[in-house]
């Protein structure tokens, strides 16, 4: 008789468990609305939507190769399977052209569609969660006053459990804590601005802090630097690798402008984010700047700020026949990297043209400082691609004139002689990885020099 | 004493090893299709194929290329036998100061050994990297777009070190 008992007891708990867990991860639907007037908003809030939406980097995930802006449908690969972004444009059928400020800002919040159904955390809503209901109403205004784009993306591809959305609220449960921002008392209002919109809108975690094996973002390695998208976001707290120590006014100008003359360009997924960023207002990248600076700050000998490892040489005019002979390496050295690095790289790397025009000395920067020297082999290969119609830096890539060794030999002399780093392991499987057709990074153009807007469905090509 | 493979000879030269390609062409070999345009890998008009990929050769110090095979303008064809893209490009009449043309021709012909079927948009990518101040793009495209049709009814024989 005990034993049944049990088992019914067992049953009972687990029903009710489950039941618990239903009325936890239900959602209601909310109702469709007619499409608000694309006009019906006031301007200035529109405006302050746009420069909230490139803060949120919405258009360069929302986005398609060759697609319309905001239309959605770009993949993306992820341990669980591959998800295509949505329609955010206000087309009724495809796009969320029916959703309702107050649906928009449950998506935000939470996380759940206007539907009911629990978002997949490629959305970064735990970050958006933080959102003030102010700005997620400018985000909304400015999102239904553009033009609606009939686009249907692909169904997401993901196996079983995942393709089940109520699973996605088991995640909530253990990761999502739902916002909004609550401010540091102990820091000024610039802090706190950059700590809303760097934890919030702006979603740097999602790419500079690792994941776990369930793609949530460790929170005892917050800004640590992470691999994403065959690219390393470099870590952006006291463990950052920068040789000289970013300074908040050093950020605002590299968030701005792509580049910093200490510290090197922005590239990769990195590149789309600044080219948004300068177009936001100065003082939200002010902010920005200053929360992320601050928090690259670590204890320094005697609690100075250290000294820039090797002093910035001065831009000479700009002149195409500048041949220098590189400081770095030895006459007669009989190191292969050391030669290649003399004879392709130096001649622009050395050649002391002003950036972003020249190249920038490497002492500075942070590729071959850092954890990873995935940046610097993807630069190596493709170089950085020019932006339509502006001046912008540029690199050639030399995939066709460096074999994978060749490649190697420059990446660890790099490290050894100009960084005074210790070696980087398995520099070559990510030589040939990086090669690869199959698993080569994406490319994205520079930001040009002009800071216009970036078109997101404008892929780089590699030169 | 470096030795470079081009256009499928090999030459042994008494030069410095840092020497860029560009210069071995046109001072030692006397191939001047390649052009000096820029120095910086910005324009383009120094393109040739290295192991049938497109690189710029102003930028390639000549002792990256061991075990390579370098093709240039003059590997595609002469006057007298042009090969398939020359022969659309003077059909087109695509140069008009001409200094750019090689550079065209030779990442034009990387894109068609690896796919005759470019698209418009494949060739206009393609040839991004490339530098023309006359202002001949149009006529460059139907160029190329000539060049593309004619490999695919010709069967083309691709120059030597093409990655097929």
């Amino acid at each position: 008789m005990t034993i049944p008992r049990v088992l019914l007891g067992l049953l009972i708990v687990i029903a009710l468990s489950a039941a618990a867990f239903v009325a936890y991860a239900w959602r209601l639907e909310i109702a469709p609305v007619e499409r608000p007037a694309p006009g019906g908003f006031d301007r200035a809030q529109v405006s302050r939507g746009r420069a909230l939406a490139a803060i949120g980097n919405c258009a360069t995930c929302h986005t398609a190769d060759g697609g319309t802006v905001l239309a959605g449908g770009r993949p993306f690969k992820t341990p669980f399977g591959t998800l295509y972004s949505p329609n955010i444009t206000p087309d009724v059928e495809t796009g969320i052209g029916r959703w309702s400020q107050a649906a928009f800002a449950r998506a935000m919040r939470e996380g759940v569609d206007r539907e009911g159904r629990h978002l997949y955390p490629a959305f970064p809503y735990d970050h958006f969660t933080l959102v003030t209901d102010a700005d997620n109403q400018a985000l909304y205004a400015y999102l239904m006053s553009q033009a609606p784009a009939k686009a249907s993306s692909p169904p997401n591809a993901l196996a079983f459990p995942f393709n089940v959305r109520m699973t996605v609220a088991a995640w909530k449960l253990l990761y999502f804590k739902q916002g909004p921002y609550r401010q540091d008392r102990a820091q000024n209002a610039n802090w706190n601005r950059g700590a809303y919109l760097v934890e919030g809108l702006a979603h740097c975690g999602a790419c500079h802090t690792p994941r776990n094996v369930l793609g949530a973002e460790k929170q005892s390695q917050r800004f640590d630097g992470a691999d994403i998208d065959g690219w390393h976001a470099y870590a952006i707290n006291a463990r950052s690798a920068a040789p000289t120590p970013w300074t908040a006014e050093a950020m605002a100008l590299y968030l701005r402008s792509g580049w910093h003359q200490a510290h090197g360009m922005a590239r990769g997924p990195m590149a789309p984010v600044v080219e948004n960023l300068a177009a936001v207002p100065i003082e939200d990248t002010r902010a920005i700047a200053t929360y992320i600076a601050a928090a690259t700050e670590r204890a320094r000998p005697g609690g100075k700020v250290a000294a820039p490892v090797a002093a910035l040489r001065k831009p000479t005019p700009a002149s195409a026949d500048s041949l220098v002979s590189p400081r770095d390496v030895p006459a007669g050295s009989s190191d292969a990297g050391a030669k290649i690095y003399a004879a392709a790289c130096a001649t622009c790397h050395e050649a002391g043209r002003p950036l972003p025009f020249g190249g920038i000395d490497l002492a500075h920067s942070t590729a071959i400082h850092g954890e990873s020297p995935r940046n610097l082999i993807n630069v190596t290969l493709y170089g950085l691609p020019a932006t339509a119609g502006e001046a912008s830096a540029i690199m050639p890539g030399f995939r066709a004139s460096l074999t994978d060794p060749q490649i190697a030999s420059l990446v660890h002399y790099l490290r050894a002689d100009i960084a005074k780093k210790p070696a980087w392991p398995g520099v070559e499987p990510m030589i040939r990885e990086a090669r690869s057709s199959d698993t080569a990074p994406p490319l994205y153009t520079t930001p040009g020099t002009q800071g216009a807007p970036n078109d997101p469905s404008q892929g780089g090509v590699a030169w | 004493m470096v030795g470079i493979r081009v256009n499928g000879k090999l030459h042994d030269l008494d030069i410095d090893p840092e020497t860029p390609l560009l210069y071995v062409l046109r001072d030692d070999l006397r191939l001047n299709g390649a052009k000096y345009g820029c120095g910086l890998g910005q324009c383009g008009a120094c393109t040739v194929l290295i192991d049938g990929r497109a690189a710029f050769s102003c930028l390639v110090p000549v002792m990256l290329l061991e075990g390579k095979e370098v093709t240039t303008l003059e590997g595609l064809g002469s006057a007298d036998h042009p090969g398939l893209l020359q022969q659309a490009f003077i059909d087109e009449q695509a140069a008009q100061c001409g200094y750019c043309i090689p550079g065209m021709i030779m990442r034009a012909q990387a894109l068609l050994q690896d796919r005759p079927d470019a698209t418009d948009d494949d060739i206009r990518r393609q040839l991004q990297p490339n530098l023309c101040r006359c202002g001949t793009h149009m006529r460059i495209m139907r160029a190329v777009k000539r060049a593309a049709a004619a490999m695919q009814t010709v069967s083309a024989t691709p120059v030597r070190g093409a990655r097929l």
